[in-house]
């Protein structure tokens, strides 16, 4: 291989090298406001993780996510193989090709448009062994390439062929950038092609450039495909941070930063910054969606709320308010923004320390009596007696000593003051349950709502005092012996309640005890991709009808293999599908109570 | 004369050409549901934060819609957002929301 252009200069890589040096300079400055943004301990915490063992964790995360998009495979096959051919392909050839440089024509090492055309620029000289394995590994990846390119434009007109009922709306710039990605492959395939008979190519390139001399003498249109190969690249490259590729650069960072134990603050703080550029706008989100099941709402979703935070638009606080927090669409980004965190936290710029106060709180004097295990209904079981009654049977039966903490009124666990953006009152209400917990002397705090569950094991600061949901411990009393059921003949589907499954983890205890009670049925979205019931806290200003809506598409999804009930372990859940369900719905407790022996 | 103490007490008459009322309105446009109240009181009656204080949604909505505004915020005081009220509400009225709204709206002002 050698050098067939004096000076290695041709004017056709200008469009190129100006969007590259474009990108490298956009890039750099995000990139150190970013940093700037984060505070004096985040950035230690950045220097500490780089310069330690974990940064290889980092790298393999960084290939893992960003070049092979193994999460995306485990959702969709060929979902997978499109952004991973694209991904890993590309990268390949600019990784192969600065080795091809390397090897033979070191002089230009560093010349920032020559690996990109280095077949332009060199001549064939004598066959090498090593050259044309080369040659033959950079048509292997251009072809992988291709091939995701045509899935990728095959998706825009019919997404439900990689598992997708909706994408995203594209922007102008998301669209000059689409295209141009679209067509940067097959040009750099036609102009390799076109030179291939002076630089040498291989199965692909040579190919065609045989099946091309025979109708056209292709000296004449070299220069115009480099040209064109140059000018898509380079508007790719001068499109990119006006659209959604911006995460190919930006989710590096982020998973930097978040390997390294950073977290966001504010809705735009340095690393929401990086969460926000890092959306690739792919669209799974509104699949994921449960306010989506009715389509104007499809607007509400999470990449169009991170496209309005992005471009600082009006707006987003309307977003951030209809948000069930269910975090279906956090558990299903391949990027796993926490868009529900980066909502609340919107919530929370709302209200300042100048909030409405509780002052009746340092009045109230619960005397809990003393046994093992308290029981805390919360405000939602208090809606639902239904729950509790069934589960003091349970207790009473077993023979376990219990007290009930909120017999006589209840002082909320503080989640929905902070699903609201109130942290302030939040942290006075836990502190007091706090301290009538310890008081009480128990050592396991029984509960039967997820909601207060998730934020009494995360919030609450309890030690030696066991945090146990009714589903885990009834559970625990029937593999103990202490309570026995009978299986009857009904036939079950359990409904995984957000704070439950998603929020906290517990996915088959109550399995479990529903395949002691009958027979259990899968529900087509179950475990962690459950559909929210709608009747969530967590949004603020979803209406009535549209939490109906909700409801009723969950149970759609719940009744799939048609069960004679619905079960859940939720008040919440319970009284959201109670009314609307045609069939039976029961909470676990009274499902255990009813077949108890 | 007899005058029946009838002047014991200061008037509460409200004048509703002069009351301001445009806290309530700004509630109203962003949750219109409040407009369909039927004062039935449900609100009341289920409210967890009920129990250990003077909280009355249905009051304090109507207090706002006559400009009494302070009256109606000291009436709030206290909420522990728990959403019982939107739950039991039979008009379906979103009454967090427009709590949230108030709160929010008592922050900037």
């Amino acid at each position: 291989m050698r050098e067939r252009i004096v000076f290695a200069f041709d004017p056709f890589v200008i469009p190129f090298t100006l969007g590259m040096v474009f990108i490298i300079l956009y890039l750099s400055v995000g990139g150190f406001k970013i940093i700037a943004k984060l505070s004096a301990e985040e950035k230690m915490k950045l220097l500490k993780h780089t310069f330690s063992f974990a940064i290889f964790k980092t790298f393999r995360d960084i290939i893992v996510d960003c070049l092979l998009h193994l999460k995306i495979f485990k959702r969709n096959i060929r979902l997978g193989y499109m952004h991973a051919s694209i991904a890993f392909g590309w990268f390949m050839l600019i990784f192969i090709g600065h080795i091809e440089v390397m090897l033979y024509t070191p002089q230009r090492l560093g010349v920032l448009y020559y690996p990109v055309f280095f077949r332009y620029f060199v001549m064939k000289t004598h066959e090498t062994l090593r050259g044309d394995f080369f040659f033959f590994l950079m048509d292997l990846f251009l072809l992988i390439v291709l091939s995701g390119v045509g899935i990728a434009i095959y998706k825009r007109f019919r997404s439900a062929i990689v598992g997708m009922k909706r994408t995203t709306k594209l922007r102008t710039g998301d669209k000059i950038a689409l295209y141009s990605l679209w067509l940067i492959f097959p040009l750099r395939l036609f102009a390799e092609s076109f030179t291939a008979g002076i630089s040498g190519g291989s199965f692909l390139t040579i190919t065609i450039n045989r099946v091309f001399n025979t109708f056209a003498t292709n000296e004449s249109l070299i220069q115009p495909v480099w040209w064109a190969y140059s000018l898509t690249l380079g508007a790719f490259l001068f499109a990119l941070p006006f659209s959604r590729y911006m995460h190919i650069p930006t989710e590096i960072f982020l998973i930097w930063m978040r390997n390294s134990g950073i977290r966001a603050t504010s809705s735009r703080d340095g690393y929401a910054e990086s969460e926000i550029y890092s959306c690739s706008s792919c669209g799974i989100c509104i699949d994921a969606c449960p306010m989506a099941v009715k389509s104007e709402n499809s607007k509400f979703t999470s990449v169009y709320y991170l496209r309005l935070m992005r471009r600082r638009l009006p707006g987003s606080m309307n977003h951030a308010d209809k948000c069930l927090m269910c975090g279906r669409c956090v558990e299903m980004c391949p990027v796993e923004i926490d868009s529900c965190k980066l909502k609340v936290l919107k919530r929370e710029e709302e209200i300042s320390e100048k909030r409405l106060r509780m002052a009746y709180l340092s009045e109230i004097h619960t005397n809990v009596n003393k046994s093992d295990v308290l029981y805390y209904a919360g405000c939602m079981t208090h809606l639902t007696p239904v729950i509790y009654n069934s589960l003091f049977k349970i207790l009473q039966k077993s023979g376990t000593q219990f007290s009930f903490m909120d017999k006589d009124g209840s002082i909320c666990c503080g989640r929905p003051l902070m699903l609201s953006g109130d942290t302030y009152s939040a942290k006075e209400l836990i502190e007091k349950n706090r301290q009538t917990i310890i008081n009480s002397g128990a050592k396991t705090l029984l509960l039967s709502c997820p909601i207060c569950y998730k934020v009494f094991r995360e919030e609450y600061d309890l030690p030696g005092i066991e945090v146990v949901h009714h589903t885990e411990y009834i559970n625990r009393l029937l593999n103990e012996g202490k309570i026995a059921i009978n299986k009857s003949g009904k036939s079950f589907v359990f409904h995984d309640p957000c704070d439950l499954g998603r929020g906290s983890g517990i996915f088959e205890q109550p399995r479990e005890i529903l395949m002691k009670a009958g027979e259990l049925r899968f529900a087509s979205e179950e475990r962690g991709k459950s559909h929210c019931c709608g009747g969530s806290l967590g949004s603020l200003s979803l209406d009535k009808e549209e939490r109906n809506g909700i409801t009723k598409a969950a149970l759609a999804t719940l009744f799939e293999n048609n069960p004679d009930e619905l079960v859940t372990a939720c008040p919440l859940c319970y009284k959201s599908f109670k009314n609307i369900n045609g069939k039976p719905t029961a909470d676990i407790a009274q499902i255990v109570a009813e077949q108890m022996v | 004369m007899n005058r029946f103490g009838y002047r014991l007490s200061p008037s509460s008459q409200i004048d509703l050409d002069v009351s301001d009322n445009s806290l309530f309105r700004e509630i109203l446009a962003g949750e219109p549901g409040i407009s369909t109240c039927i004062a039935c009181g449900s609100c009341v009656a289920s409210c967890s934060a009920g129990v250990f204080d003077k909280i009355s949604f249905r009051k304090a909505l109507h207090l706002l819609e006559v400009g009494m505004d302070t009256e109606a915020v000291a009436l709030l005081e206290g909420c522990m957002m728990c959403g019982k009220c939107t739950l039991v509400c039979p008009r379906g009225i979103n009454t967090r929301h427009a709590i949230v709204l108030i709160k929010r709206k008592l922050n900037k002002g």
